[in-house]
């Protein structure tokens, strides 16, 4: 019982040592949400100079693979995750769209900076801006900046993956409903 | 060429041609009336002691009261830069095309066409270069535009 207290914050469980080895009990819905938390493929999607950040964010000084966010995917089929990582504009907003939608279910979406979350400083008066990529789809964590650092949004990744351990995505409320 | 000689030889060409003091960078500036821009366009390109063979910018400002053409030219022979504005009403701007002379024009024409609503007479092609379709008559660019839909007031 001793390893609990450090095994707690990131296997959602209990493991309890009995002779000859030891038995772990917990919830199916807890592991299957703590695996997915722990292996999140991104969408290699940015429209503008978030992109530099979160590209930054990926490679080596920060290198977000290190908290499961392992490969950027090309291709939507293959990707948990989308961060919007810039201006969304009339026009992409159906691109935007059809990505999410082609997706594979389940799915988290970042709004990564100013203009992901209300259009940001084309917010008075444009013709061309989405205010805010909400408008289009689903977004689960929002992250200030303009653009915001590449620790800003390691911390939104973090903050992801605790709501899906905690079941609270907007994809697993929904899924919760349908039931 | 100087720069004195090249606004003599304007001077010449186009005799009500006004000038703005030189820029920083020493581009000649020049004020024409519209209805001479056709001719001075050709004889910008063709003249031998001008050849100014390349367009670098050609847009448009919005001064509430008028509009502005603006075209940025350089003689790539003569290493000379000179910047031709025109002055256009802003409740029926046209001016000439110069796509016909300068081929670039025709693609920077359509995106001022789009943005400020100037009419190029004789342009082969006048119709929105990025702007979804249905958007004419609204000029997106011009000071007094709206977003009728997405209208945020401060």
């Amino acid at each position: 019982m001793t390893e609990q207290t450090n095994t707690k914050e990131s296997f959602p469980g209990e493991i309890h040592d009995v002779p000859g080895g030891g038995v772990v009990l917990s919830k199916l819905d807890d592991i299957i949400n703590w695996a997915r938390s722990n292996s999140l493929w991104p969408l290699t999607f940015a429209t503008s100079c978030c992109g530099i950040e979160m590209m930054s964010t990926a490679s080596a000084k920060y290198d977000f693979s290190r908290f499961g966010f392992e490969v950027a995917r090309a291709t939507p089929r293959q990707a948990d995750v989308i961060i919007i990582a810039g201006t969304i504009v009339n026009k992409m907003a159906p691109v935007l769209k059809r990505l999410y939608d082609q997706m594979a279910d389940p799915k988290y979406v970042i709004a990564m900076g100013a203009c992901a979350i209300s259009g940001g400083p084309f917010f008075y008066n444009t013709y061309s801006v989405v205010k805010g990529a909400d408008h289009v789809i689903p977004v689960d964590v929002y992250v200030a900046g303009c653009p915001p650092r590449p620790e800003a949004l390691l911390h939104a990744l973090i903050s992801l993956q605790k709501k899906i351990r905690a079941g609270l995505t907007r994809e697993q409320i929904r899924s919760e409903k349908d039931k | 060429m100087t720069n004195e000689e090249l606004k003599i030889k304007i001077s010449e060409l186009i005799p009500s041609a006004s000038y703005e003091p030189d820029g920083p960078n020493g581009w000649v500036n020049v004020n024409i009336d519209p209805s001479e821009w056709r001719y001075l366009s050709q004889q910008l390109r063709h003249q031998e002691q001008l050849q100014f063979d390349f367009l670098f910018c050609l847009t448009c400002v919005d001064w509430k009261s008028h509009l502005t053409m603006v075209y940025h030219f350089r003689s790539t022979s003569f290493r000379q830069e000179l910047v031709v504005r025109a002055k256009l009403d802003r409740t029926n701007p046209e001016i000439h095309s110069a796509s016909d002379i300068w081929r670039t024009a025709e693609f920077h024409e359509r995106e001022v066409y789009e943005m400020f609503g100037v009419n190029f007479i004789n342009h082969p092609d006048l119709r929105l270069l990025i702007l979804p379709d249905g958007w004419e008559g609204k000029f997106p660019m011009r000071k007094d535009f709206e977003d009728p839909v997405n209208m945020i007031k401060l």
